[in-house]
């Protein structure tokens, strides 16, 4: 076995592994720190139904960002989107025989890649030419726009351009989960690929692309307006009643 | 002290976005508070020799009590959707004005002790370390926040800089750092009942007046009760109410609605103020302690219900925080929601068909609504999400004639804080409170040229206050500014008139 192939084998299955525990330890943190008082953004739904749906709206259509802002609300959602087509067709290199979603989905996942390299495209485009975001860019947005436009890129490189031997790499995929490694291809623009999935999933969890789980603990987004008939207390802010 | 001269806004006939000013604004903090304002509620009564590892550890505190916090530190992709929504950006164009860039202030620190990236990779994620320079812009923009909410109505992920200026004035206050105007204020409830400092004798005395006053008006035995047991209503509103204008014609009008109604009721020496200064400064404690006066004066004058006056963000603590607090109200009468404001006690009165207007007496205005900030974006009004919305327009539309709303995006969840919410309706932050008011007096100017609009009625001792400061700088009438029941006041029959 080439050492090409150990050592991406090592740093794909590190990188998850750092990716599903350190996400997991964060929504674990999310989950177990409290939220003392009743704070929804107003007009909130007084249900938990309402709240489902009013968190699913978000989720799916981003909808405050949609009134906030028509530009972004257009990149950012046309990138998120195109990302999960992308990300569903690839589900078919980890998976033998495969789900028939997967294999419906193939065509669009094929062109949403384009989608989404535009969407990353017009994100990083506004963090130049709007002064308000200029100014609040950090290196680091620039870089995870960087990371994730050169993921797509090396992807359809791969898929328009030059092919790599995708039924080898499946073959690797599919041995890894079980510690059964088989030879990677070793076409640069996969490997360019691969590493950069990679460095995204380990910094994930130290990255802001925490925003993710941190939709759903939202707690203007994900509570419900119902504060005068249902009393909320949380277990320090109760302490204070015991002790006056 | 003289206010340091500026130059206030022009009013343009459309909104315009600001291009960046940087530091256009970083001259300006209001006064610390003195060593007795601090010590007489408990925080530190100057800056402490160990202030950063303080400051740090009580940030480690709050991250793992507020989960707010904690997902709002984290969760931020610098996008840029609420960079256009603060009304102190748009009046001031100070960067750090933006709801984003002020979150940063703390969350670049934040990163340096708190995230793995911060602590080995500081310059690529904009990490720094808390020094005495970020402690003073912390000082400077933490007190340029009026937690108005605005900008997690937009925010992708409902990130709500209200919950970081909380927190950021909560760690100053925990280090000595405490802001004078609001620690002072809280002092003066924990001392005397009220935010004004008026002691039980004037306070009785004020309202004997104010029944002399209406006497004198209507013919009328009006009668403003102060510790009266067994009374159905404790009235909890606004020490601004007993003296201020425009405020107390509201005042006058809730007694009228009372007294139409055959409602009983009474107001508290002892719970002489709805204003909850302790949400301000983020301390929970503080908001707790001023919150259990209600409690205790509820139980002690036998009432069945609690109905809050014309105040924003004191209903916002009334309405989502005291049943957290001071609950359960189990004490009180079930049939009616604890608390109630008063608009949705008038509002229920008109739709019952138990209150009689002339219309006409409001004839000679021509009415706008603002929407305060904390109604509109932390709390409801009625049974129906955003019938904080409807319910005082509703009042408005049943007691006079003429009524035209702002532009859409100026009201409603959209609303524009008055520029003076949040603890900032201090002189010392005059020019902030001028400029931030741009957005909103760009509206009304919009209906004053497109309707002639010449009154803007609001249910906030602060907006009421902060309008009647700054509407002249702009060129308005300071007596355009009014509380929703001074139009009630104005319209309602009284029957044997």
């Amino acid at each position: 076995m080439s050492l090409l192939t150990i050592t991406f084998a090592v740093v794909l299955s590190v990188a998850a592994l750092v990716f599903a525990l350190g996400v997991a330890r964060k929504i674990r943190s999310y989950a177990r720190t409290p939220a003392p008082l009743k704070i929804p953004t107003t007009p909130a739904p007084t249900s938990s139904a309402g709240v489902g749906w009013r968190m699913a709206r978000e989720l799916v259509f981003f909808e405050s960002l949609f009134k906030s802002s028509k530009w972004t609300w257009i990149f950012g959602w046309t990138f998120h989107a195109a990302l999960l087509l992308v990300l569903l067709r690839h589900a078919r290199y980890f998976q033998e025989p495969v789900w028939l979603p997967v294999v419906l989905i193939q065509p669009f996942g094929t062109y949403a890649g384009f989608a989404m390299v535009a969407g990353l495209g017009g994100l990083w485009a506004r963090r130049w030419l709007v002064d308000r975001v200029r100014y609040i860019s950090t290196p680091s947005d620039h870089l995870m726009l960087a990371l994730l436009l050169a993921i797509g890129l090396t992807g359809l490189g791969m898929r328009f351009v030059k092919h790599t031997d995708i039924v080898a790499v499946k073959a690797f995929m599919l041995g890894l989960p079980r510690l059964d490694w088989q030879p990677l291809p070793s076409d640069p623009v996969l490997l360019v690929h691969l590493a950069l999935v990679a460095l995204l999933m380990a910094i994930f969890p130290i990255s802001k692309l925490l925003h993710a789980p941190g939709l759903f603990f939202s707690p203007t987004r994900n509570q419900a307006d119902n504060a005068r008939e249902q009393r909320h207390i949380a277990a320090w802010a109760s302490a204070l009643d015991k002790k006056a | 002290m003289a206010t340091a001269a500026f130059d206030t806004p022009k009013l343009k006939s459309y909104p315009v976005i600001p291009l960046v000013q940087a530091g256009a604004m970083s001259h300006l903090k209001p006064f610390v508070a003195a060593a007795p304002i601090q010590k007489a509620i408990g925080f530190p009564e100057q800056l402490v020799d160990d202030w950063q590892d303080k400051a740090i550890a009580k940030m480690g505190e709050l991250l793992g009590k507020y989960r707010s916090l904690q997902v709002y530190m984290d969760a931020c992709v610098h996008c840029g959707a609420c960079s256009d929504k603060c009304h102190y950006f748009l009046g001031t164009g100070d960067p750090k004005n933006m709801p984003v860039a002020r979150q940063d202030l703390m969350r670049k620190v934040y990163r340096r002790y708190f995230t793995f990236a911060g602590k080995y990779f500081p310059k690529l994620v904009g990490a720094v370390d808390l020094t005495r320079e970020v402690l003073d812009e912390w000082y400077s923009y933490f007190n340029q926040c009026s937690e108005c909410r605005r900008c997690s109505v937009f925010c992708p992920y409902g990130i709500d800089t209200a919950e970081v200026t909380m927190a950021a004035r909560e760690i100053m206050d925990s280090v000595g750092m405490g802001q004078k105007y609001s620690n002072e204020i809280i002092g003066k409830v924990h001392r005397i009942g009220n935010n004004l400092g008026i002691p039980g004798p004037a306070l009785e005395n004020t309202l004997e007046g104010l029944e002399e006053d209406t006497k004198e008006d209507t013919g009328l035995d009006i009668k403003f009760p102060l510790n009266v047991k067994g009374a159905e209503v404790l009235l909890i509103t606004p020490s601004a109410d007993f003296f201020s204008e425009p405020h107390v014609e509201s005042l006058i009008g809730y007694a009228k609605v009372f007294h139409a109604a055959g409602i009983s009721w009474t107001l508290s020496s002892h719970a002489s103020e709805a204003g909850n200064f302790g949400m301000f400064i983020g301390n929970y404690e503080q908001m707790r302690a001023i919150s259990l006066r209600v409690r205790e004066a509820a139980l002690e004058l036998g009432v069945k219900r609690i109905v809050v006056g014309e105040c924003g963000h004191a209903w916002r603590v009334a309405y989502s925080f005291w049943n957290t607090l001071i609950g359960p109200f189990d004490y009180l009468d079930p049939r009616y929601p604890v608390p109630q404001h008063i608009c949705e006690l008038t509002d229920d009165l008109i739709q019952r068909g138990a209150l009689q207007f002339d219309k006409e007496a409001n004839d000679s205005r021509i009415i706008t609504f603002h929407d305060s900030c904390n109604v509109a974006r932390a709390s409801r009004m009625g049974n129906l999400p955003g019938g904080q919305f409807v319910i005082p327009r509703r009042i408005i539309t049943s007691v006079a004639n003429h009524f035209h709303d702002m532009a859409p995006q100026t009201i409603h969840e959209s609303t524009f804080c008055c520029g003076g919410g949040g603890g900032l309706l201090t002189d010392d932050l005059l020019e902030l409170r001028v400029k931030g008011a741009l957005p909103r007096m760009e509206a009304l100017k919009g209906v004053v040229d497109e309707h002639g609009v010449n009154f803007m009625a609001t249910i906030c001792a602060i907006c009421k206050a902060q309008f009647t400061k700054v509407l002249p700088y702009y060129g308005f009438n300071m007596s355009m500014v009014g509380g929703v029941h001074q139009l009630v006041s104005k319209a309602i029959r009284l029957g044997d008139k």
